[in-house]
C-alpha cells in the first residue's frame, strides 16, 4: 500500500486535537496515538494496489484539505434537525451531533428506561473510562482499514449506548449525525459504541445527513457488541449532501442465540463506502444484512460486507439491491467466510442490481470462502435492466411506459425497504422513491406485502 | 463419521499411478536464466532473428515484473528461477516414428497414447510433446489435404512465419502477466494449428504433454487459428512422472476465431499433485489461456478437467469482440491432499449480442483448497449481451476449503449478467439412499460426484469424457466424510 496523496492535513488536525485534549485518559491517548501511527504508515488506500479498494478511488478525499468541523446549532442546523428527527413520540432517545460533536440542546434523552445508558462518548468517558476501555477500539481493526485507523486517531465524541441484562427498549434509539461545514470543507469522525448485555431487545438507527450542496467528509466507525439471546435491530440512513464523502465501518459481534438485523440505505454522498463486518461469535446467532442503494448522477457507492461464521450452527441472510441511474457506479463485495469449525452454517446471499441508464456501471463480487464441509452456502448476483415483459404487461393494461418503469423500479427497491421495521426510516425511503419517480406519496408497498409472513 | 473418514483417508493414500521416469539422454541447457539462455534456446531451435528479438523483448520486460502473490488463494515457497533448466530436448532430432527411441514409445504405451496404428482407430492425430521438442507428428498428410496446418510451434516458426508473426502475442501479449512473459522469453515448443476458411477439421486434434527430464520446467506455447467458417476441436491432456522437485509449468495458449468460426478446446490435466502426506514435489501449473472471438458469430468453448498439479493457476478466457460471438467455459477442478487450485475464467463482452456461459464445478477433499475466480465484464457497446454463471462447490472432508470470488462488471442496460453459486457437501441422505441399495460408500460417492460434474463432462469429446470420469474416480477414491 502506498499513499495516493499526502495525509498532512489529517496529521496536523490530529496534533491540534491532541493539544486541546491533553488531559484525557492515558489509555485513550495511547489508543489514538497508535491508530494515528498506523494511518501515517499506510496512508490512504490505493485503488491500484489494494484489492479491497480496487473499485473505489479515494484520491479525491486525500486531495481536499478537510479541517476539523466545529460544533454549532444555528437556524440551518435546526432546519436539518427538524427534517430528520423522529419526534419525541417515536424514539426512546435521540442524540444529535453536529460536525461530529454532541449538541445537548437538540437532543432528547429524558425518557430513558431503567438499565439503559445513553450518553455522548465524551461525557461517558469522563464518567466510566474503565468500562469503555474494555470495548472501545477492540472490535474495529485499525490494521485492516486505514479509515478505521484515521477514525480511531480522532476519537473525541460520538455515541455510547449500554443496555443492561434483560432490558427491552421498545422505541428506536436514534443517532442523528449532521454535517454542516462553514466556508471550508470539514471532516468529522463520529464514533459509536453500542454494548448490549444478555437478553436485550433494542432498535438503533443511525442517520447521516448534511447541509445540501456543502462539501465535507464523514468517516464513521460503529462498534456493536451483543451478548447472548439479544434481538437487535439496526438501521442506517445515509443521505449526505451530494458533494460529500462518506466512509463508514460497522463492526458487529454477536453472542449465542442473538438475532441481529441490519438495513442500510444509501441515497446521498458523492462517494460513499460502507464496510459492514459481522462476526457470529456465539452458536445459533442469526445475522441478516440487507441494503438498498438508490443513486444517480455521478454518485459512487461501494458496499463491502463480511459475514464471518466463527462458530457452528449460525444462519445468515443477506439481500442487497442497487438501483443505479445517470452515470452512477455501484460496487458490492459481499463475502461469506465460514471458518474451520463453523459446521452447519446456513448462509444465503443475494445481490440484485437494476441499471436504469446505459452510463451506469455496476461491479458485483459475491465471494464465498469456506473451510468447513457440512455447510450450505449460496450466493446469487444479477445485474440487468427492467424486464420488458413486465413493462409490456403494465402497458397492455393501459399504464404508460414511464409509469410502468417507475412502478417496477419502486417495487424492486421496496423489496428491501418494506422489511425495515423502523417506520420513520421506511417512510422516508418510500417517500424519497415516490418523489423521485413522480408516484403518489401515499404509495406503500409495505401494505402490499403485509400478508408476506416471511419478511426477515 | 469417524469410521468413514478413516476409510477415506486409507483410500486417499493411493500411489500416483503414472509415476515413472524415462531415462533418455537430454540435450539440456545449463540451469539458470539470463539473456544467454534465451539466445541459447533460440539458437538451438534455429529460429530467425525476429523470433529472438521477441523473446528478448519479453525477457527484458519480465525482469521489471513482480510475481503475483497478493491476490491468488495459493501458497508456495518462493520459486528459484535461476535453478531451473529452461531447455532440454531428446536427441537426435527425428524424422519419422521409426526413429523414435523405443524407450520413449514405451512411455507412451504406459500412458496409453495411441501413437501408431491405434491412432487411426482412435481417429486422433497426436502431436506428442516429450519434454520440449515435438517428437512425432502424425496424420499430417491427411490434414494437409484439407489445407490444415497442425505442427509443432518450432516448425511453424520455420515454415509459416507470416502466420506466426501475425497472430503470436495478439491475444496474450508478451507483457501480459508474469508467467506469460516468462513463457514468451523461454518457450521451447508447443503446437500450432491453422484451419483455413470454411474447413471443418475432420478429426479431434490432440497433444499429449509430458514432463520428463529432471528440473525442466515446461514452457509450451500453443496457437490455434480458425479462419472464417472453420471448425476445430482440440484436446490437451497430460500426465507426469513422479519426482521430488517442484516443477514450474507456465504455458501460454492463444486461440483466434474469425467470422463464423468455432474452436473447442478441451483439457484433461492430471499432473503429479505432490506427495499426499506433505504436498511436496507437485507441479506448479501457472497457465495463461485466452481466446479471441474476432469475427461475427464466432464461438470458443473451453472445457477443462483439472485433477492434478500441486498448484493450478489458470483462467481460460474469452474476448468476445465480434458481434453475436459466444464464449463458454466448463470446468471441473478437483483438489485432494495438499493441492491448491485458483481457477476460473474471464469473459470480456465487447461486441453486440454476445453471450457467455460459465459452469464451474469445484470439488475439495483432504486439505485441498479450491478457488473459483472469474470476471464477467460487459462493456458499454456490448448491447443485448447475456451472461450466465453457475459455480458449485462440493466439500468432502472437514479440512478442505472452497472459495468463490466472482467479479461482475456491467456497463449497459440491455445486458444481463446472472451469477449463482453454492457450496455444500454430499448429503447424508443421498449416501444413505445408495447404501440401502447395496452400493458401497466409495461407489456411491463416485456416482454422486460424477453426477455433480455431468454438465461439464457432457461437453467433453467422447474419448476424454471416459478418461475424465475415471480420473475423477481415481483421484477421489475414498475421500468422503
Amino acid at each position: 500500500m502506498t499513499q495516493v496523496a499526502d495525509s498532512t492535513i489529517h496529521l496536523s488536525n490530529y496534533s491540534l486535537l491532541e493539544e486541546s485534549a491533553a488531559n484525557g485518559h492515558a489509555w485513550l491517548r495511547e489508543l489514538r496515538r497508535a491508530a494515528m501511527e498506523r494511518f501515517k504508515e499506510v496512508g490512504f488506500p490505493n485503488s491500484k494496489t489494494n484489492e479491497e479498494w480496487r473499485h473505489t478511488n479515494v484520491a479525491p478525499i486525500a486531495k481536499i484539505p478537510f479541517k476539523l468541523g466545529q460544533q454549532r446549532a444555528d437556524s440551518t442546523t435546526r432546519a436539518i434537525q427538524s427534517n430528520f428527527t423522529f419526534g419525541e413520540h417515536h424514539t426512546a432517545a435521540e442524540l444529535v451531533f453536529v460536525n461530529g460533536q454532541f449538541v445537548q440542546e437538540l437532543s432528547q434523552l429524558e425518557k430513558l428506561p431503567r438499565g439503559v445508558t445513553i450518553q455522548n462518548l465524551d461525557q461517558a468517558l469522563s464518567q466510566d473510562g474503565e468500562g469503555i476501555k474494555a470495548k472501545l477500539g477492540r472490535y474495529a481493526d485499525v490494521e485492516k482499514n486505514p479509515f478505521v485507523a484515521l477514525n480511531t486517531g480522532f476519537i473525541r465524541d460520538g455515541a455510547y449506548i449500554q443496555i443492561a441484562r434483560s432490558v427491552t427498549v421498545d422505541q428506536p434509539i436514534h443517532l442523528l449525525f449532521i454535517s454542516q461545514p462553514g466556508h471550508e470543507p470539514t471532516v468529522s469522525h463520529p464514533r459509536v459504541l453500542f454494548i448490549a448485555e444478555d437478553n436485550v431487545e433494542a432498535t438503533i438507527v443511525e442517520s447521516y445527513v448534511g447541509a445540501e450542496g456543502s462539501q465535507y467528509f464523514t468517516n464513521a466507525v460503529t462498534e456493536i457488541v451483543c451478548g447472548n439471546d439479544c434481538r437487535i435491530d439496526h438501521a442506517k440512513l445515509q443521505q449526505e449532501s451530494l458533494d460529500a464523502y462518506h466512509i463508514a465501518t460497522m463492526q458487529v459481534d454477536l453472542g449465542a442465540k442473538t438475532t441481529f438485523v441490519s438495513h442500510a440505505a444509501t441515497i446521498g454522498a458523492k462517494l460513499s463506502r460502507n464496510d459492514l463486518n459481522c462476526t457470529m461469535a456465539g452458536e445459533h446467532a442469526y445475522a441478516t444484512l440487507n441494503g438498498v442503494v438508490l443513486i444517480g448522477g455521478t454518485q459512487h457507492c461501494d458496499n463491502h460486507t463480511l459475514l464471518d461464521h466463527a462458530v457452528p450452527n449460525c444462519p445468515s441472510h443477506e439481500l442487497y439491491k442497487h438501483v443505479l441511474a445517470g452515470r452512477a457506479t455501484g460496487v458490492f463485495r459481499g463475502k461469506i467466510l465460514v471458518r474451520k469449525d463453523a459446521q452447519k452454517t446456513d448462509s444465503k446471499q443475494n445481490s440484485k442490481t437494476l441499471l436504469l441508464s446505459d452510463d451506469a456501471n455496476m461491479n458485483s463480487q459475491p465471494a464465498l470462502e469456506i473451510y468447513a464441509d457440512d455447510v450450505k452456502c449460496t450466493h446469487g448476483s444479477t445485474i440487468g435492466p427492467l424486464d420488458e415483459e413486465m413493462i409490456f404487461y403494465f402497458r397492455s393494461r393501459g399504464i404508460s411506459y414511464q409509469a410502468a418503469r417507475h412502478l417496477l423500479t419502486y417495487a424492486f427497491a421496496a423489496d428491501v425497504t418494506r422489511r425495515i421495521k423502523v417506520e420513520p426510516v421506511r417512510r422516508r425511503l418510500e417517500d424519497y422513491m415516490a418523489r423521485q419517480h413522480g408516484l403518489p406519496q401515499d404509495l406503500r408497498i409495505t401494505d402490499l406485502g403485509a400478508h408476506d409472513e416471511a419478511v426477515l | 463419521m469417524p469410521t468413514e473418514t478413516t476409510e477415506i483417508e486409507n483410500l486417499a493414500n493411493r500411489e500416483y499411478k503414472w509415476g515413472f521416469v524415462t531415462d533418455i539422454e537430454a540435450d539440456s541447457a545449463p540451469p539458470g536464466l539470463n539473456e544467454d539462455i534465451v539466445r541459447f534456446i533460440s539458437h538451438k531451435k534455429g529460429e530467425p532473428q525476429w523470433m529472438l528479438d521477441w523473446r528478448l523483448k519479453a525477457y527484458r520486460h519480465w525482469l521489471t515484473m513482480e510475481e503475483p502473490h497478493a491476490w491468488p488463494m495459493i501458497n508456495y515457497p518462493p520459486i528459484d528461477y535461476q535453478s531451473a533448466i529452461y531447455y532440454s530436448a531428446p536427441k537426435p532430432k527425428l524424422k519419422s516414428l521409426d526413429e523414435v527411441d523405443p524407450e520413449l514409445l514405451k512411455t507412451y504405451e504406459k500412458l496409453g497414447v495411441p501413437v501408431q496404428e491405434r491412432l487411426a482407430l482412435a481417429g486422433v492425430a497426436v502431436d506428442a510433446v516429450f519434454d520440449s521438442v515435438s517428437v512425432a507428428t502424425t496424420f499430417q498428410k491427411q490434414l494437409a489435404e484439407k489445407g490444415i496446418i497442425f505442427c509443432s510451434f518450432g516448425e511453424a516458426v520455420q515454415k509459416h512465419p507470416e502466420l506466426v508473426k501475425q497472430y503470436m502475442g495478439s491475444v496474450v501479449p508478451y507483457s501480459d502477466n508474469y508467467y506469460a512473459t516468462l513463457n514468451s522469453a523461454v518457450f521451447t515448443d508447443g503446437s500450432f494449428v491453422y484451419i483455413p476458411k470454411g474447413v471443418k477439421c475432420p478429426m479431434e486434434l490432440s497433444t499429449y504433454f509430458r514432463i520428463n527430464a529432471r528440473n525442466t520446467g515446461q514452457f509450451e506455447r500453443t496457437l490455434i487459428i480458425a479462419d472464417e467458417g472453420a471448425f476445430v476441436s482440440y484436446l490437451e491432456g497430460c500426465t507426469a512422472p513422479q519426482r521430488d522437485e517442484n516443477q514450474l509449468h507456465a504455458a501460454v495458449v492463444e486461440l483466434v476465431a474469425m467470422d463464423n468460426a468455432t474452436i473447442k478446446y478441451s483439457t484433461v490435466q492430471n499432473w503429479y499433485p505432490g506427495d499426499p502426506e506433505t504436498g511436496r514435489g507437485g507441479i506448479y501449473n501457472f497457465v495463461t489461456k485466452r481466446g479471441a472471438c474476432r469475427g461475427v458469430n464466432s464461438k470458443i468453448t473451453w472445457t477443462q478437467v483439472e485433477t492434478g498439479s500441486a498448484i493450478t493457476w489458470k483462467y481460460p478466457s474469452c474476448i468476445l469482440q465480434g458481434d453475436n460471438s459466444v464464449g463458454e467455459f466448463y470446468s471441473v477442478a478437483l483438489t485432494n491432499h495438499h493441492q491448491q487450485a485458483d481457477t476460473g475464467t474471464k469473459m470480456i463482452h465487447i461486441g453486440k449480442n454476445t453471450k457467455s456461459t460459465i459452469v464451474s464445478k469445484g470439488i475439495s477433499a483432504g486439505v485441498g483448497q479450491n478457488t473459483y475466480r472469474g470476471l464477467v465484464k460487459i462493456l458499454k457497446g456490448a448491447t443485448n449481451s447475456r451472461n450466465y454463471t453457475q459455480c458449485d462447490s462440493l466439500l468432502l472432508g472437514d479440512k478442505c476449503g472452497a472459495h468463490t470470488f466472482p467479479y461482475i462488471d456491467v456497463r449497459n442496460t440491455t445486458s444481463r449478467a446472472e451469477h449463482e453459486a453454492s457450496t455444500s457437501k454430499i448429503g447424508d441422505d443421498q449416501l444413505f439412499y445408495c447404501k440401502t441399495r447395496g452400493i458401497a460408500l466409495e461407489d456411491a460417492v463416485n456416482m454422486i460426484v460424477n453426477g455433480f460434474c455431468k454438465e461439464v463432462f457432457r461437453e467433453l469429446p467422447m474419448e476424454f469424457a471416459v478418461e475424465a470420469q475415471k480420473l475423477l474416480g481415481v483421484s477421489l477414491e475414498g475421500s468422503v466424510g
